[in-house]
């Protein structure tokens, strides 16, 4: 359960070694993470009962009542309440900000109410405070289709190319692009386990490897050691340009958070 | 930040049938046996035991150890006899203590 996955990973280069360029998984073609799991994974999802994934819901719901910083203000002192306030806006992420010029994801706009509306000490990317509200901001577009914000805002549309670029660029000792496997070997078996489509619309996940909750940037991040190539600091600009790509690869399919994952 | 539950109980029940209660609560269960990456072992940090009481009368007991899962899940049943309290109790390492009660109505 709590071992490293990376010789694992090594056999990938069995299959994607020489793959021709990759295509885009057609749209009508795209399916969940969701659809390649095995019936009682997929069934711990649609429990809320089961799936783990709720008890940090309810750890977020906890921390958006909290008043908490130099303001003594709750996140529902302003935005009162989630259900309602908080509803499609994951759906919506990666947006345009304007403070840097550059593309936000949700855990850094929250990062943001946090240490600005909040004047709190920043909460770390990954830690169990920021991805709780992360799933529980999240929680509130269960089941609603992911948006298309390039479409929208045509500011975002270079960070949209830099997340493709890096999503077709081969990289790292195995010498693989994400697309080797997300585009052209879905629904094929690595070592076991199915190669998903990769797309990004159940997080943050509970991942039973991880036996926690986790953001995309944390799976982003696995994928990558797999591949040995570099990762980067958690919140940094290629893990949102990337994060941008993938929402906008899956646009009009539906957030699931929260997901769980194997 | 404190221990969350999900505890499923049936609202209403008929008298004798047997009724499915789950719970699963939030905690890492760090098995004791790992090592940080800098080398230093982990402490262990488990819920060690869960024990359910209905109306005062405990109904259910379990033991954990090392093996078990993250956010350990409970599922066991009962027969629903009287209307009333199911209270709910997990104790273990480092003082870790926490409790719920859900409500029964039982005709
Ligand atoms: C060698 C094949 C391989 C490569 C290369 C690879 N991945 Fe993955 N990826 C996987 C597998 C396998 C999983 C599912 C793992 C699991 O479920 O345990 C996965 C999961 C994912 C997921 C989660 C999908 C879900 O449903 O939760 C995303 C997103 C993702 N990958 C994106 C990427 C990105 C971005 C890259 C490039 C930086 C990349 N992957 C490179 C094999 C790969
Ligand atoms: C003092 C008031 C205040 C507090 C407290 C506050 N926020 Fe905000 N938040 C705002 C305002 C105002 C905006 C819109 C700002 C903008 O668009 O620049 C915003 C925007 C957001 C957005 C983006 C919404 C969208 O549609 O893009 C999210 C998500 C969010 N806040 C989450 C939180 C969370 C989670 C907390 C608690 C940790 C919190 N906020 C605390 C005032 C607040």
């Amino acid at each position: 359960m709590r071992a490293a996955r990376g010789p694992v990973l090594a056999a990938a280069f069995l299959f994607a070694a020489g793959a021709a360029p990759a295509a885009e998984v057609p749209l009508p073609e795209r399916r969940s993470g969701y659809d390649f799991m095995g019936p009682q994974t997929r069934g711990m999802q649609d429990d809320d009962m089961a799936n783990p994934g709720m008890l940090s819901v309810l750890d977020g719901a906890a921390a958006w009542e909290r008043k908490t910083g130099a303001a003594g203000k709750a996140c529902a002192d302003c935005h009162r309440d989630a259900r309602q306030s908080m509803k499609g806006v994951a759906a919506r992420y990666p947006r345009f900000d304007e403070a840097t010029g550059r593309p936000i994801d949700l855990e850094g706009r929250i990062a943001r109410c946090r240490t600005e509306r909040q004047q709190a000490p920043p909460l770390a990317r990954e830690s169990r405070e920021l991805v709780a509200l992360a799933v529980y901001v999240a929680h509130q577009s269960r089941g609603l289709p992911v948006e298309d914000m390039v479409e929208k805002d045509a500011r975002l549309r270079p960070f949209l190319e830099a997340g493709r670029s890096q999503f077709e660029r081969r990289q790292g000792q195995l010498d693989l692009s994400c697309a080797q496997c997300h585009n052209d070997n879905w629904g094929k078996s690595l070592a076991g386990n199915p190669v998903p489509q990769g797309h990004p619309t159940g997080y943050p996940i509970y991942r039973l490897e991880w036996q926690s909750v986790g953001s995309l940037q944390r799976r982003l991040r696995n994928c990558l050691i797999g591949m040995r190539a570099e990762s980067y600091e958690f919140g940094a600009p290629e893990y949102v340009d990337l994060t941008l790509y993938l929402m906008w690869r899956a646009r009009g399919m539906k957030i699931e958070t929260p997901g769980v994952r194997p | 930040m404190t221990a969350q539950a999900l505890i499923h109980v049936p609202k209403k029940a008929k008298r004798g049938e047997v009724i499915e209660i789950r719970t699963m609560i939030s905690h890492v269960m760090e098995t004791g046996f790992r090592r940080s990456q800098s080398g230093e072992p982990i402490p262990r940090n488990i819920i060690a035991n869960f024990a359910c009481t209905y109306n005062g009368v405990e109904i259910f007991r379990a033991e954990l150890f090392p093996a078990m899962t993250a956010n350990p899940f409970l599922i066991f049943r009962t027969v629903a006899v009287e209307s009333g309290t199911l209270a709910f109790k997990w104790t273990g390492d480092n003082g870790f203590a926490a409790e719920q009660s859900v409500k029964i109505e039982v005709g």
